[in-house]
């Protein structure tokens, strides 16, 4: 049974490995296929270790060493792979979903000369993030984080020959790339406390107490960032709308079952840790309180339909974070199980949508399709459904509900004389589920109802609607494992994945319940009232890019507007100039006035200063080299001489 | 008694200088070539032989071929000799040479072991180096690997570009 | 064989190092300022040598190795780098005119 484990990761591997070695000889439609394959091989091998899992044969947790990667004093690395019940949930995730993505891909990108390579790197994204949850080194872990990294480059700019593509590639690259530095600090930092980066051990030395809280807290702030960088969360998040640069599979498999997830997966890992480091949590729950909230606002004034999905993608990652903030990381698994589900979902009808409109992706000068389009818009309507969290039919208002009411419970300690009230974050939370409801079914009315403004052509192949069935049914039925204790005592999810963790559900006030219910039925309404009974003025396209304030003829949403406009950085880079313009008009008054002289000799001495540097700044080499040499005897000199 | 250590440091000293003050480029690089040769001869008598072989294996050999097909390569001649012989003008040697020779006397004032009388060395031979390659320092071994990687790929991309542009 | 004395190759090492400096320095052409770099990166490795032999200590003579590889790579693209300056019209390879490079 344990040989099975690296076989999970070798089937998409050996796709890549000859998909890439074939250069070219292999066509889309059958790399496609191979492609598809082996992430389906690699699901029925996580359901064959599952089912061992299940009927006991196999006890977890599971470890395969494969192989010692480096051992020198004071540390030493393996390549080894681990199987618990939270990697088996990550494996499902991401084959399952992984699977119906390449399946999709196979219609999606048939007409694509490139589609080869497109499957190659498809699969090593699969095979990257399959190594990132079986990891049992964090090391080997992180092999996988810059492997899910460098795919998703690969695949934002798949379409590498528009600029606006590789920039967005890049962005994507690069912003990533700040979060892995801090996460490769963090991993340093514990390596030089542990001598060793193996996940059980790492955690053992956090309970028994070996480390010391600075070196925890340090750590885990670290880890934090790399992760809050990899999910898109503030001040991260803006790479993941441009990421929607990339054919709309790939979008799907980033916000779905790869890349986005792993930050959340990381946390969840090492709840251990994060448990030990108060402060790092409260940041989190902070943080993903804030980005749920801004990026709901923001895909309320979105345009674009892919767009609109990448900020709930934003938004829902929120939550999770949210969820890991207040310790309940249980919930935060749910959640993204769920997520997955419906926002694959999701995309995958945007995806269609937009192959068959002739490209569109503005959902004002869509409309109507629901007649066009009576399957895909039921799989959007569900999977809009399941982001909403309507109640007891959908999969997210159960994972929902579980962070919620974990959320009111929690207490996040940022220091002990400042803890974060659980009732407050519990608030903000349901006003994002109001939110989520809101723009969603936005989307949904606008695409789907109303007068016609575009006639869309052809017909939804059956490898894309298949894949849209499979998701849809799960997007509804997958929340059935685990529900609150006042609807039905089905917990099947928590005890799978934290047997130790069963006190984990009190009983709370029905009432909490009912809010989290009667909201996202509210925001749904809402929509309807705004943008569903076609009134002409919400219908309009938008003149410009910015001008949504006429699109809301309700007053509150005006409020919700001048939110969502609020763009830190924009405000921050906004505030700086403001104070630089403050400060030189300061200057100049001063000037006029008493301190004119001294305000000339400053500006006299930062030129005539300029002129040494730039004298120094000459661009020859010979001079850098004598400069150096001359530093060098000063320094050499000091040295003896003190 | 001290011939030999005598002979081996002094040829190093003139071969440098010559690399330094020579303007005909192959003759630098034999130069070079016959520095790095008896500096390979210290090396040994310091009781390092397999530092000393590869000195002579890699530097003598490898990088100093290196350095012969570039200079065919450039096609130099008489104009270039003369350019050359102009740029080692007496003057061009004021500032260097006098921050060569306040950095050279820092550094022998620096230090103080030149006045230890117990100079003995020990022979290591390759069995240790190897040992402590692979054992202690196999993470530094894997990060110059990762350099030369990145020199081959550098090398290689600056290359191709020479080709390609017409 | 003589043992050659330590101190003697500290001496060594800080001559040659001076005069690779000055090379540096001195030298306008790209390929002579490799070459006392050359220099100067053996002189360094010298002392590592010597003060591995002195303390009877392998940790020497891998920072040689280390330094070898760091030659080996420096002088593969900067002759790389000089080429290709030679094929794009800049024949005499004066450093100081690299202030002017544009891309």
């Amino acid at each position: 049974m344990a040989a099975l484990l690296p076989l999970v990761v070798v089937w998409p591997l050996a796709a890549t490995v000859i998909v890439f070695l074939s250069a070219g000889r292999i066509k889309g439609r059958s790399a496609g296929i191979l492609a598809t394959g082996a992430v389906g091989l690699s699901a029925m091998t996580g359901g064959v270790l599952a089912a061992g899992f299940m009927s006991g044969a196999v006890t977890y947790p599971l470890h395969v060493t494969l192989w010692e990667w480096m051992r020198v004093p004071g540390f030493s690395a393996t390549i080894a792979f681990a199987l618990d019940p939270v990697s088996l949930v990550m494996i499902a995730v991401v084959t399952i979903v992984g699977f119906l993505i390449h399946l999709y891909a196979i219609g999606y990108m048939a007409a694509d000369p490139g589609s080869a390579r497109f499957f190659g790197c498809m699969t090593l994204f699969v095979a990257a993030m399959l190594v990132l949850v079986l990891a049992s080194d964090l090391l080997c872990l992180f092999i996988g984080w810059e492997g899910v990294g460098l795919c998703s480059y690969l695949l934002i700019g798949f379409w590498y020959d528009s600029p606006a593509n590789t920039a967005a590639a890049r962005k994507a690259f690069y912003i990533t790339r700040i979060g892995d530095v801090a996460m490769l600090c963090g991993l340093l930092m514990m390596a030089t406390a542990t001598a060793s980066l193996q996940i059980d051990g790492l955690l053992f030395a956090v309970t028994a107490g070996q480390l010391s809280p600075a070196v925890m807290t340090g750590s885990a702030l670290l880890l934090l960032t790399g992760a809050l960088a990899k999910s898109a969360q503030i001040p991260f998040q803006s790479w993941l709308p441009d990421a929607m640069a990339g054919p709309t599979p790939t979008s799907a498999l980033i916000h779905a079952a790869t890349m986005v997830t792993a930050g959340v997966y990381l946390l969840a890992r090492l709840h251990g840790l994060f448990a030990a480091a108060a402060p790092a949590m409260a940041i989190m729950a902070a943080i993903g309180m804030l980005t749920l909230l801004v990026a709901a606002c923001t895909a309320l004034v979105q345009s674009d339909l892919k767009r609109i999905l990448a900020w709930s993608t934003i938004s829902q990652l929120g939550y999770m974070y949210l969820a890991l903030g207040v310790g309940a990381w249980q919930a935060a698994l749910f959640h993204l199980v769920t997520h997955a589900c419906f926002k694959a979902l999701l995309f995958l009808c945007a995806g269609a949508i937009i192959a068959r409109v002739d490209h569109e992706q503005d959902i004002f000068r869509m409309g109507g399709l629901r007649r066009f389009m009576p399957g895909v818009t039921a799989a959007f309507v569900i999977g809009a459904g399941a982001l909403a969290a309507l109640p007891l039919v959908t999969a997210g208002f159960y994972s929902k509900e579980m962070i919620l009411s974990a959320v009111w419970r929690g207490q996040p300690v940022l220091t002990p004389d400042f803890i974060l009230s659980g009732h407050l974050l519990w608030g903000g939370a349901l006003f994002g589920a109001l939110l989520t409801a809101l723009y969603i079914f936005r989307c949904v009315f606008l695409v789907f109802y109303g007068q016609e403004k575009t006639v869309p052509t052809g017909r939804t192949r059956w490898v894309m609607a298949v894949p849209l069935g499979c998701l849809a049914f799960l997007s509804v039925f997958v929340g059935c494992v685990e529900m609150p204790g006042d609807i039905a005592p089905v917990h099947l999810f928590t005890r799978f994945v934290d047997p130790a963790g069963m006190a984990f559900h009190p009983h709370e006030p029905v009432w909490l319940l009912l809010a989290g219910a009667i909201t996202p039925v509210a925001g749904a309404g809402i929509a309807w009232i705004v943008w569903g009974r076609s009134g002409p003025v919400t219908r309009t396209i938008p003149e410009t890019g910015g001008g949504t304030d006429d699109l809301l003829p309700v007053m509150p949403l005006r409020f919700v507007v001048r939110i969502t406009r609020y763009d830190l950085p924009d405000r921050l880079a906004a505030a700086a100039g403001w104070m630089t313009r403050a400060t030189s008009r300061m200057m100049m008054r001063a000037r006029r006035a008493a301190l004119h002289l001294a305000a000339e000799r400053t500006a006299m001495v930062g030129r005539e200063g300029t002129v040494v540097l730039v004298r120094m700044q000459n661009g020859r080499v010979r001079w850098y080299a004598g400069w150096i040499v001359a530093g060098l005897g000063a320094a050499l000199a000091w040295a003896m001489l003190s | 008694m001290y011939v030999l250590p005598l002979l081996s440091g002094g040829l190093t000293l003139v071969g440098a200088m010559m690399v330094v003050t020579c303007p005909v480029a192959v003759h630098a690089v034999l130069y070079l070539v016959v520095t790095l040769l008896s500096l390979a001869m210290v090396l040994a008598m310091l009781g390092a032989q397999f530092a000393a072989a590869l000195e002579i294996i890699i530097y003598a050999g490898a990088i100093m071929v290196l350095f012969v097909f570039v200079i065919m390569m450039l096609n130099l001649g008489q104009p270039d000799r003369d350019r050359e012989k102009e740029w080692l003008r007496p003057r061009a040697w004021i500032g260097p040479g006098l921050l060569a020779v306040v950095a050279c006397g820092e550094l022998l004032y620096g230090l103080p072991t030149l006045s230890d009388p117990d100079g003995a060395v020990f022979p290591i031979d390759a069995r240790d180096v190897g040992l402590s390659l692979f054992g202690t320092y196999v993470l530094m071994v894997e990060l110059a690997s990762f350099l030369l990687l990145a020199g081959l790929v550098t090398a290689f991309h600056i290359g191709r570009t020479l080709r390609e542009r017409p | 064989m003589t043992a050659f004395p330590f101190n003697a190759a500290l001496l060594l090492a800080a001559l040659l190092f001076s005069i690779g400096l000055a090379g540096v320095l001195v030298r306008r052409n790209l390929v002579f300022m490799l070459m006392s770099l050359d220099i100067m990166l053996n002189a360094a490795g010298l002392v590592f040598v010597a003060a591995g032999a002195r303390w009877q200590d392998a940790s020497g003579q891998v920072m040689f190795l280390m330094i070898l590889a760091l030659a080996a790579s420096e002088t593969a693209v900067g002759l790389a780098i000089i080429l290709c300056l030679h094929a794009h019209g800049r024949p005499s390879l004066d450093a100081d005119t690299g202030n002017l490079l544009r891309g």
